[in-house]
């Protein structure tokens, strides 16, 4: 586990840079997240994803996974792997602050 | 009035809640199962049918059969659940009344939903052995296959038994070493997990065990298309593997109907369940056991065995008006065939992990190691299935609930 800071204010991260404590996550601190993970600027659609898997997440208590993001975003896989190139549910998780997608048992 | 049980699905888990149920409320219950056809399908057989090892004849029995008398049994498909009404509408027209419902209707492929994967090439070089078909046509081709790459892909989780194509894998290592043209081929392992498995200790283990064997590992790569022709899995980040011959577990769903009932399902028509009590999170009259659910453990028949005490626990208690019981665990247990007439064993729930050790207890078979004993195991099983599992006895030794001694814990 580590502190980092995003718009001046300290968080927890897991070993993955997972969010421990998605309480703590602000719209402010999600272009300083996801310029970590190389996604510069921080586009509409980007955000499309992004506050439908904080959504998702406050209301299921989990992220979805790539294949429901495809389902039920309004946004296809290819574009969610042209927003989110290395991995959407992953990636878009670690911007959302949300924990990683238990999708794989 | 007898409360009436209507049971949608004839397999692993809607035949052992029957017959447990018949058990535990004799006459004071009108219990019926429904599924679409009479052919009940010994899953973990379909492993073994490419390799010619097993047929699928062999591992097929009329579900009517497997229901103790006293259960009804009705051959038609579902078309809908009408969860307010207490009622389902069969596909032929018939409606049945309940008063509990029990779903129990395992999951369905969906192969059509990957790109090209059931375009030009599809059983011809593309094959899935999740299916009796599938299963005996990749018989055929991979007696005539004795040189070239072959690619076995997970599209994506969740998958049932999650560690059936890491079998594949050991076995076709296996087989190909006894024909003898092993050096020839080629196998790589493509997943869209980061590991070989799901669990990280064990998925630790099965990378070395690939790599002992000379099996590549491909991770995190999600399937976007396939390239029957041009032999090319393609991701969705625009990776490629090359395959002469690919054996692909496709993607996933819950029963159709499960779609078509309104409140009953998620987006992939899998039904939320309570993980613990097992009640349907759309009523408290209903149950879901088996793949169907959308619990977060794997989709197994052990996990199925271990959940139908609990079920059939709740059941009755909710019909006698009493508080549900958090009886299950998240249990699953899981042979790993690995070739060479020895196999693996993995034990583990909702809050352990598989490790190291011993089962069910500290003398008993080797956890996460290799041994002629697991493999036994694993053939013996066959025979504990059609004459143990499915009448809803409890096998000795075994318990619902993950037995901790024996297990070589580690701290985290």
């Amino acid at each position: 586990m580590t502190t980092a800071t995003f718009a001046a204010t300290d968080v927890e991260l897991n070993d993955e840079g997972f969010f421990v404590h998605p309480e703590q996550w602000t719209e402010e601190m999600a272009s300083e997240l996801a310029r970590r993970e190389g996604i510069d600027p921080l586009t509409d659609a980007h955000w499309k994803v992004i506050r439908f898997m904080r959504a998702e997440y406050e209301a299921k208590g989990t992220g979805p996974t790539v294949r429901v993001l495809g389902k039920t975003s309004g946004v296809s896989v290819k574009e969610l792997y042209q927003l989110f190139p290395k991995g959407p549910a992953k990636v878009a998780a670690k911007i959302a602050g949300i924990p990683k997608p238990r999708g794989c048992i | 009035m007898a409360p009436r049980i209507v049971i949608l699905g004839g397999g692993t888990g809607g035949t052992l809640t029957a017959n447990r149920l018949l058990r535990r409320l004799g006459p004071d219950a009108v219990i019926t199962v429904v599924d679409q056809d009479n052919r009940h399908l010994y899953q973990p057989g379909l492993l073994f049918v490419p390799f010619g090892l097993t047929r699928v004849e062999d591992i097929v029995r009329p579900r009517r059969l497997q229901l103790h008398e006293g259960v009804q049994f009705v051959e038609a498909p579902v078309d809908r659940v009408e969860i307010a009404d207490q009622r389902v509408h069969l596909g032929d027209g018939t409606v049945l009344d309940y008063d509990v419902l029990v779903v129990a209707s395992g999951a369905i492929l969906t192969p059509e939903e990957t790109e090209g994967l059931t375009g030009p090439g599809w059983m011809e070089k593309m094959f899935t052995f999740y299916t009796p078909e599938g299963a005996a046509a990749l018989h055929e081709a991979l007696a005539a296959f004795d040189h070239g790459r072959l690619v076995v892909n997970v599209v994506d989780m969740p998958i049932k038994c999650p560690v059936a194509p890491l079998e594949f894998c050991f076995l076709a290592d296996w087989y190909f070493t006894e024909r003898g043209v092993r050096d020839r081929v080629d196998i790589t392992y493509v997943t869209p997990l980061d590991g070989a498995f799901t669990r990280p200790v064990a998925s630790e283990h099965l990378r070395g065990m690939l790599g002992d064997r000379d099996i590549e590992l491909v991770t995190e790569f999600n399937t976007g298309k396939v390239d029957g022709p041009g032999g090319l899995l393609v991701s969705y980040d625009e990776r490629e593997v090359e395959f002469d011959l690919a054996v692909v577990v496709p993607l996933h769903s819950g029963a159709a109907f499960v779609g078509r009932s309104e409140g009953l399902g998620d987006e992939l028509d899998f039904v939320p369940t309570d993980e613990r009590t097992l009640q349907a999170k759309a009523a408290p009259n209903i149950f879901v056991i088996g793949d169907a659910a959308n619990v977060p453990t794997s989709k197994a028949g052990s996990v199925t065995h271990f959940e139908g005490e609990t079920v059939v626990d709740n059941i009755a208690r909710h019909l006698a008006g009493e508080p549900l019981i958090d009886g299950f665990d998240g249990h699953a247990n899981c042979f790993i065939e690995t070739g060479f007439h020895k196999a693996l064993l993995i034990d583990f729930n909702y809050d352990h992990e598989p490790v190291t050790g011993h089962y069910p207890g500290r003398v008993g078979m080797p956890l996460l190691k290799e041994s002629r004993l697991n493999h036994l195991g694993k053939l013996l099983f066959e025979s504990v299935y059609w004459h143990g599992l499915l009448p809803g006895r409890d096998i000795p030794g075994i318990s619902a609930s993950m037995p901790l001694t024996g297990r070589h814990e580690r701290s985290e």
